[in-house]
């Protein structure tokens, strides 16, 4: 969906995960920014509707790119900023009460 | 600046915000020996129009522009300031105190929340892109333009493939040139701004005064003559299924749909009011802006004693008028904080004001030439308003016809705006769309009521929020 | 113009809430012709800060004339949301599962019990089938229960709707019967002239109608007055905390935690006298969370999306009031805090008795007259 204008350097790499699948992102990256870097325009099927919906504004207004992170569902992706290791997985439908 | 995570329990001034108006504000009124604090959602500072611009991963140069880049000098200056500095904080909750001493302030980080007193507060939350409700632009590929720069600012990320940018503005034609610059062209401009607006001419001298009028006419210039340009497109629509595929619209009298992968809207921005509006600071429509806007003084001081809103949030003026008003605004509440006097106030107001005069030379062009078209804010049919409830504008429609006077009775019957965004992508539209179907002027339709928290917070959060014993007596039964 | 003379309307609701559209509903449906006056966009709208249960185990200790009123109008309400489901499309989510009050102490629990011992005891009070129960017996109806829960009672008569919904499908059905909706205007007056009564509203052209219904919430007590009743009410805040829609996880609404059918999780509630005050405070907002996180401590991880306070319509008892004026027969009050459980009795048993021309005795009870005090010798 996005591409990067330069390579990533190995020091700015950082390994998250997302859906299970081993992806990379830069450090200082949102996670909506590393989502849409990684390929994925949608990241959720809506609580309403039921219907695909990706990242709209990218700065925490819409509440768009809600996602699962670390097992914590319905945070916003553009107001969180990746982290090494951190799991990232996109949603179905409402969030469940226990994650 | 002192990063405060944990942060202090009370301050002077609390500036909310961390975008040219608050960075200003913070940097004049530390400047005058008041504890200041500012309280801002993004990690680093600079608001949106210098998002990342300490930590951007591209280089000062010839993409951004010098107008980006310029803002570094001013995040340099803000942490060099003295003034308290609560990054990734979120402002949820402004509320008088229960002794009449200032203000408590909700915020909220990583996931705890707490309560900072401040005797004054400014405001300085920035703007917001004007929702652009057309036929699917709730399809994930369509983004705002805004967005687009964010991720190009903060990330170095560019749009993949075919890419239009579709809409009207300053913003479109920056991101326009932006995108060129850095070697990812768009494919296509799709120009909805209306043709023949003789009026705006009649605020040309002024324009072609002031800072943008060089700047703007030579970037427009440098996009057309690299990036096909349609103007008078109208009846835009994403089409897609699950994604978007193609975008269709009506130009030089003809249908026509092009096949893309991303396509980047706007038209233009408005006040961010929503934690103003929360505050009960009265506001008033502005028809020359589309939006409403807080009434406030020469200094930006709100009908709420105590608040004042700077920046961007008390009427678009841009980057540099946001930074004066900034400042006026941090000289009056050091003049209210008994810092300086009111002489020494007005004495230093001088410059600033003869500035934002200057900064805003040329505002009321922009709005006219640039002023979206009605048919683009107003929409119709099975088009979503209401992003989170997922409420259509005939719904909205149906409503108004069984007695929905306003936005308000609008959430009791369809929850239109009751989502998380709290109407931030719907309210302008809601309350065009009511003021159309019933004939009435949009300031007497009149905006959502809003509430703490402006923005969520989880329910522990809340929970662990200190309770005087009638708070809890009025909850506890038994 | 000849509408200050014209009787154009059989009768004249004033008040667009839950409680004046369900009698005007009522009198719709009987083939009246109805306008309902309200106020504009903003105005004290309890019925859109209501909690939306449609409850009965707690009603009544001090009236049984209430907790028969109660249950009659629960026993109604599938009947009547199936009506306006017919009538509309729209489904008003009524269901009537069973409902729990939770106590978080011994101390709690021992009250509430000896409430519903002594509602239980008045003459005339039909049995509720209330259980009381221990932690485990209530873990196995809801799940995810904190450890700090002492007890709770379950009633089988307990239930809720989705009452932002109940508005719209009532003004929905009101308007496909041809009822007007004047809206945007205050009542200034309402005087009888030629055999109606006239309303007169500022700026707005005045409404003739043969019969009237002041169902204003806190508006009555004024406009009672205009028609010889005194409406003693007064404004009592609540506030309510609302999350993020999550995937169903309750199913019996407790009294102060249920989920609506779209998946928001509501959270109340507050008792404050603050006037007509009706702004949200973070201690009792912070109040109503905790003690929802410690009812179910994974509640505690969900987002919350809005805070919201109203202003309860309050009678000195609580009851509510229904009567007829006797120096303006033909005018009638209505006012109560409960307007979604009594909808149902609102739409179908007191719109009919109005329509006929008056109450009959087992109403006296409801009737003002009871809070008459002897003036002082």
């Amino acid at each position: 969906m996005f591409r990067r204008l330069s390579d990533l350097a190995p020091a700015d790499a950082v390994g998250i995960a997302i859906d299970g699948q081993p992806a990379t992102a830069r450090a200082g990256d949102s996670v909506a920014a590393a989502l849409l870097a990684n390929g994925h325009a949608a990241c959720r099927e809506t609580a309403v509707g039921g219907v695909p919906r990706g990242p709209w504004c990218l700065m925490g207004v819409c509440f768009d790119c809600l996602v699962t992170i670390d097992g914590v569902g319905n945070r916003q992706g553009c107001m969180v900023s990746i982290r090494e290791g951190m799991r990232i997985d996109t949603q179905r439908g409402r969030r469940e009460v226990g994650r | 600046m002192s990063d405060t995570s944990a942060g202090p329990a009370s301050c002077a001034l609390a500036i909310v915000g961390a975008g040219p108006a608050g960075m200003t504000a913070a940097i004049t009124a530390a400047a005058l020996g008041i504890d200041a604090l500012v309280v801002d959602e993004q990690p680093a500072p600079g608001g949106q129009i210098y998002r990342a611009t300490t930590r951007s991963p591209l280089q000062p140069g010839t993409i951004l522009g010098d107008d980006y880049w310029s803002g570094r000098a001013l995040a340099d200056a803000f942490a060099a300031s003295g003034a308290g500095y609560l990054p990734g904080t979120t402002v949820w909750s402004v509320a008088a105190a229960d002794d009449g001493d200032g203000f408590e302030i909700g915020v909220s980080h990583e996931g705890a929340a707490r309560l900072v007193r401040a005797r004054h507060v400014i405001v300085a939350t920035g703007a917001l892109e004007r929702p652009f409700p057309v036929p699917g632009w709730t399809l994930p590929g369509v983004l705002t333009a805004g967005a687009a720069q964010i991720a190009l600012k903060s990330s170095g990320l560019v749009p993949e493939g075919r890419v239009a940018l579709a809409g009207t503005g300053p913003l479109l034609w920056l991101l326009a040139a932006q995108l060129l610059r850095a070697g990812a062209p768009p494919t296509a401009i799709l120009d909805t701004t209306p043709a023949g607006d003789f009026d705006a001419w009649r605020h040309a001298p002024a324009f072609l005064l002031s800072p943008y009028a060089g700047k703007g006419l030579s970037l427009i210039r440098e996009v057309r003559a690299s990036v096909p340009v349609i103007s008078g497109v109208a009846g835009l629509r994403a089409e897609g299924d699950g994604r978007l595929h193609a975008v269709a619209f009506a130009a030089g009298g003809r249908e026509r749909r092009m096949e893309v992968d991303a396509l980047l809207l706007h038209q233009g921005v408005a006040p961010n009011i929503n934690l103003a509006l929360a505050t009960r600071c009265r506001h008033r429509w502005d028809d020359a802006q589309l939006a409403f806007v807080p009434e406030i003084d020469a200094w930006g001081a709100s009908s709420v004693a105590g608040i004042a809103i700077a920046g961007d949030g008390a009427g678009i003026g841009g980057a540099e008028a946001a930074a004066e008003r900034g400042r006026l605004a941090a000289l009056d509440a050091a003049a209210r904080l008994g810092a300086i006097g009111e002489v020494e106030r007005d004495r230093r107001a001088v410059a600033p004001r003869r500035a934002l005069a200057r900064a805003l030379r040329g505002r009321a062009f922009l709005d006219r030439r640039f002023r979206p078209a009605l048919a683009d804010r107003v929409p119709s049919g099975d088009t979503i308003v209401c992003r989170c409830e997922e409420v259509t504008a005939a719904q909205i429609v149906e409503a108004v016809g069984i007695g929905a006077t306003g936005p308000n009775q609008l959430k009791a019957y369809l929850r239109c705006g009751m989502g998380p965004c709290q109407g931030r992508l719907c309210g302008l539209t809601v309350t065009e769309l009511i003021a159309e179907a019933r004939g009435q002027s949009r300031d007497a339709i009149g905006h959502y009521r809003l509430r703490a928290p402006v923005k969520p917070l989880t329910l522990a959060e809340l929970a662990s929020m200190p309770a005087t014993d009638a708070d809890t007596r009025a909850v506890v039964r038994g | 113009m000849t509408a200050t003379t014209r009787r154009e309307h059989d009768v004249a609701v004033i008040g667009g809430g839950l409680v004046g559209s369900a009698i005007a509903w009522g009198l719709a449906r009987l083939g009246r012709r109805v306008a309902i006056l309200d106020e504009g966009d903003v105005a004290y709208r309890a019925s859109r800060g209501n909690f939306a249960l449609v409850w009965v185990q707690s009603k009544g200790l001090g009236m049984p004339a209430y907790a028969g009123w109660t249950r009659r109008s629960s026993d109604s309400w599938q009947g009547f949301a199936d009506t306006l489901r017919a009538d509309t499309g729209i489904d008003v989510a009524f269901a009537r599962p069973g409902g729990f009050t939770l106590a978080l102490s011994e101390r709690e629990l021992e009250t509430r019990v000896d409430q519903l011992k002594r509602l239980h005891n008045q003459p005339g009070v039909r049995e509720l089938g209330y259980e009381v129960m221990d932690p485990t017996a209530l873990s196995r109806f809801l799940p995810g229960l904190g450890p700090e829960v002492a007890g709770g009672v379950y009633c089988p008569l307990d239930g809720h709707a989705n009452s932002p919904r109940l508005l719209r499908a009532l003004h929905t059905a009101l308007d496909r019967m041809g009822a007007t909706f004047l809206q945007g205007a205050t009542v200034t007056g309402i005087e009888r002239r030629d055999g109606a009564f006239v309303v007169s509203r500022a700026g707005a052209a005045p409404v003739a109608a043969g019969k009237i219904v002041v169902a204003a919430g806190n508006g009555n007590k004024a406009l009672g007055a205009m028609v010889g009743l005194d409406v003693p009410v007064r404004p009592q805040r609540g506030q309510i905390v609302v999350t993020e829609k999550v995937a169903p996880f309750l199913k019996h609404p407790i009294v102060t935690i249920r989920q609506t059918d779209e998946g928001g999780v509501m959270l109340g509630d507050s008792l404050e006298e603050v006037g007509f005050d009706d702004a949200t405070r973070t201690g009792v907002t912070g109040t109503i969370a905790s003690r929802a996180v410690r009812m179910f401590p994974m509640l505690g991880k969900l987002n919350v999306v809005r805070t919201w306070a109203a202003l309860r319509v309050m009678t000195p008892d609580g009851f509510p009031i229904y009567m007829q004026s006797a120096s303006h027969p033909g005018a009638f009050v209505a006012t109560c805090h409960s307007g979604v459980t009594l909808a149902a009795a609102h739409a179908l048993h007191l719109a009919p008795l109005i329509d006929a021309g008056g109450l009959p005795a087992e109403f006296d009870p409801f009737h003002g007259r009871r809070f008459d005090v002897p003036a002082p010798v």
